[in-house]
């Protein structure tokens, strides 16, 4: 009778702790679901523009492999995002050759797709905004470190490989910056119309190789990498095409949020509706078990930062279905046993031993599919797989645990009346 | 235990086989026809062939003269034609596409925007798919569900008998094969969410007929005489209530979303719920009784 109490007193506070903790978070570690979880956007609206690299038949994979190029790319697409604004986008590789960007909340999506495609353009270009050499005309552009100087020290600088065409242009637009009597001698090199750098020149150049030096700052190597990766970028050997692109407006979003999380909140309280008209006391215990588990799956899914789109909402509910699945096997297993004239505390303990096998083998099939999706699928499907395998895994650990701890605790505290196991 | 002396599955297996066989016929035939080339039976998305959809939340309610009139904004801004244009659920304007370049979904997008003042930001989306795409996800689709039934038939070989996973992978691509059957008789769309909601009655079927499987190989220890056959029904029988509930109980949230959810979520509900109909279908009639066809002749001695 004691423990009985004290195991109730238990899962009490157990389940009371991850309602408030799903709800209201504790600490750093578990943030309130509502916060610590990241809404796709089908859900609260955005853009997600997947664009293609358009090899050329001639590409040379030999100067550039694929793989450098798409590095290169991405550089220059989060470039172009920071210098558009779009703090808060993310850009990824995908794939062997694809790019994907994500927007959150984006004002004119198209806009952003064609600046964003655009390929980028490297000037060089002087202090009254004449363009003397542009992309085309640079060979290569890489990192490294200057032999060492008379203090001994050895810097991090960019150095540019001109065509022959580049050379001679470059030779024209220094002298003429040189001859400046203003005071301005520098080149300015910019990328797309934006500055990224203005050396000065000190003499007339006539050389394929440039060298731009950064000063000796802390992150002066940092600095130099970037620098090479954008100017590399202004000659991207390859064209970026549109492949996909999907943008979702925020009160749409917002709508598919609620609207599922309504049909879900329903759908649960019919289950618990159904469950305790059929099984009465044990249905009851089992939609406590519901409750933490949908509470427990909060916290999963908020500690874990899934990335919940509509299909993973969807998962979540099947899901609850699915939860009680393994309460409904054991519950009619307890029945038989009773039928058969055992004793409660018998038929419970039975009911569970000869229901696992079987409960077992129907998870593992389930998240084999889960694991196979979240293998060969992409994008929102694996949002689908995660919050099912998720669901798989705690729907066992709580529907099998926390229920048998409650029935052995009920019938500890003389809760006995077969009528109420519906015997 | 006592064998149970209701309604035979097992002896009424050739009624439920051709049942069966009406249900995945449509779906059957018009997959072998889109393997041979022939189009428009399944209504592909462009998720898997490439093209553009819009969606567009109007101030006002969208009927025919809306649809005519977005039809013809569209073909004066880019000159041509679209695919279609419906509505979707009370405001909602959709009109699909082949691929179109950046340029030209900018300049439909103004165009309705334009003349049913549309705020971009918020009651707009659009969704474009090169055709290259699309093929990576057919094949990545068709990996998956082979890679899948391959792991759980040598899974359910392992823990059962080969024989048994035989029986529960026919049962398996009879639900695929219904569902396929209910996606080119209702429209359905069939995209991505095509391969989660398979997946999702693969592991769900699968389920239920493990269930009725660890039934048999139970009272197959236990039940002193009778057949192969009777312990299968027997089996099925002792389920038989887990079965209905297990289903209601599921079938319950996905109705709701069914219901409540906007249409993409509906399109997804749709094919889940039959396949959960489906899926409780035929771990009672077809898995069990299909195990017996296969182990026929062998009579259970203890």
């Amino acid at each position: 009778m004691k423990k009985s109490i004290l195991t109730l007193v238990i899962v009490v506070l157990l389940v009371g702790g991850l309602l408030f903790a799903a709800i209201q978070g504790i600490g750093s570690f578990i943030q309130p679901v509502s916060e610590g979880v990241v809404l796709g956007l089908d859900l609260v609206g955005g853009s997600e523009i997947t664009y293609e690299a358009v090899i050329p038949d001639d590409y040379d994979y030999e100067a550039l492999p694929i793989e450098e190029g798409m590095e290169v790319a991405r550089t220059m697409m989060q470039q172009r995002l920071d210098a558009l604004g779009y703090t808060e986008a993310s850009c990824y590789i995908s794939g062997e050759r694809r790019l994907v960007v994500e927007i959150p909340s984006v004002e004119d999506p198209e806009k952003a797709v064609q600046q964003l495609g655009a390929t980028a353009v490297v000037s060089f270009v002087d202090a009254d905004g004449k363009v003397w050499l542009t992309g085309s005309e640079i060979q290569d552009a890489e990192y490294e470190y200057s032999p060492t100087d008379s203090t001994g020290l050895s810097r991090p600088h960019v150095k540019l490989e001109l065509t022959d065409e580049g050379r001679e242009k470059l030779h024209s637009a220094s002298t003429a910056v040189l001859a400046r009597s203003d005071g301005k001698n520098y080149l300015a090199i910019q990328m797309d119309g934006e500055q990224i750098s203005a050396p000065y020149v000190n003499e007339a150049l006539d050389t394929n190789s440039v060298i731009i030096s950064i000063g000796s700052t802390e992150d002066a190597e940092a600095e130099a990498r970037y620098l090479a990766n954008i100017i590399s970028a202004g000659r991207l050997p390859f064209e970026l095409m549109t492949a996909k692109q999907q943008t979702i407006g925020a009160s749409l979003g917002e709508k598919s949020l609620s609207t599922s999380l309504k049909a879900g909140l329903i759908g649960l309280i019919l289950v618990m509706i159904f469950m305790i008209a059929v099984y009465r006391f044990m249905g009851l215990i089992s939609c406590i078990a519901l409750v933490a588990y949908s509470a427990l799956f909060a916290v999963a899914i908020s500690v874990l930062h899934v990335n919940l789109s509509l299909p993973g909402i969807a998962g979540i509910i099947l899901t609850i279905g699915m939860a009680v699945d393994a309460n409904v096997i054991i519950f009619e297993r307890i029945k038989e046993e009773l039928r058969m004239g055992k004793t409660l505390r018998f038929a419970i303990d039975s009911g569970y031993k000869r229901a696992m096998l079987a409960i077992i083998d129907a998870n593992v099939t389930t998240m084999i599919a889960g694991f196979v999706l979240l293998w060969q699928g992409s994008g929102t499907i694996i949002g689908f797989a995660v919050t099912l395998l998720i669901g798989v895994v705690l729907s066992m650990l709580v529907m099998l645990v926390l229920t048998k701890a409650l029935l052995k605790t009920a019938v500890g505290l003389k809760i006995t009346n077969l009528k109420l196991y519906c015997a | 235990m006592e064998k149970y002396r209701g309604f035979s599955f097992t002896k009424h297996f050739k009624l439920f086989g051709i049942i069966s066989l009406i249900m995945i016929s449509v779906g059957l035939v018009s997959l072998i026809l889109t393997l041979c080339g022939v189009n428009g039976l399944f209504n592909f998305d462009i998720d898997f062939v490439g093209g553009t959809t819009f969606e567009f939340q109007l101030p006002v309610g969208v009927d025919k003269t809306v649809t005519d009139r977005a039809a013809e904004l569209y073909q004066d801004a880019i000159g041509k034609a679209p695919s279609s244009v419906t509505s979707s659920g009370e405001n909602g304007l959709r009109i699909k596409a082949l691929e179109l370049s950046d340029t030209e979904v900018e300049s439909v997008r103004d165009a309705i925007a334009n003349e049913y003042s549309v705020d971009i930001e918020k009651g707009y989306q659009v969704e474009r798919v090169s055709a290259s795409v699309g093929r990576d996800l057919s094949k990545a689709a068709f990996t998956a569900s082979l890679v899948a039934v391959v792991l759980i038939l040598v899974y359910i070989a392992f823990r059962f008998e080969f024989k048994s996973g035989i029986a529960a992978i026919c049962a398996l691509l009879h639900d695929l094969l219904v569902m396929l059957s209910m996606y080119v008789i209702f429209r359905i769309p069939f995209n991505i969410n095509f391969i989660a909601a398979a997946l999702t009655i693969l592991g769900y079927s699968i389920n239920a007929t493990i269930v009725v499987f660890d039934r048999v190989r139970e009272n197959r220890k236990n039940m002193r005489t009778g057949n192969f056959g009777e312990i299968v029904d027997t089996s099925i029988w002792d389920t038989m209530t887990r079965s209905i509930n297990t289903t209601i109980t599921t079938l319950v949230v996905m109705v709701m979303l069914l219901i409540l959810g906007v249409s993409s979520i509906r399109n997804f509900a749709l094919p889940i719920c039959i396949g959960i109909i489906c899926g409780c279908y035929s771990s009672v009639c077809i898995s069990g009784p299909l195990w017996n066809v296969f182990n026929k002749g062998r009579v259970h001695k203890r």
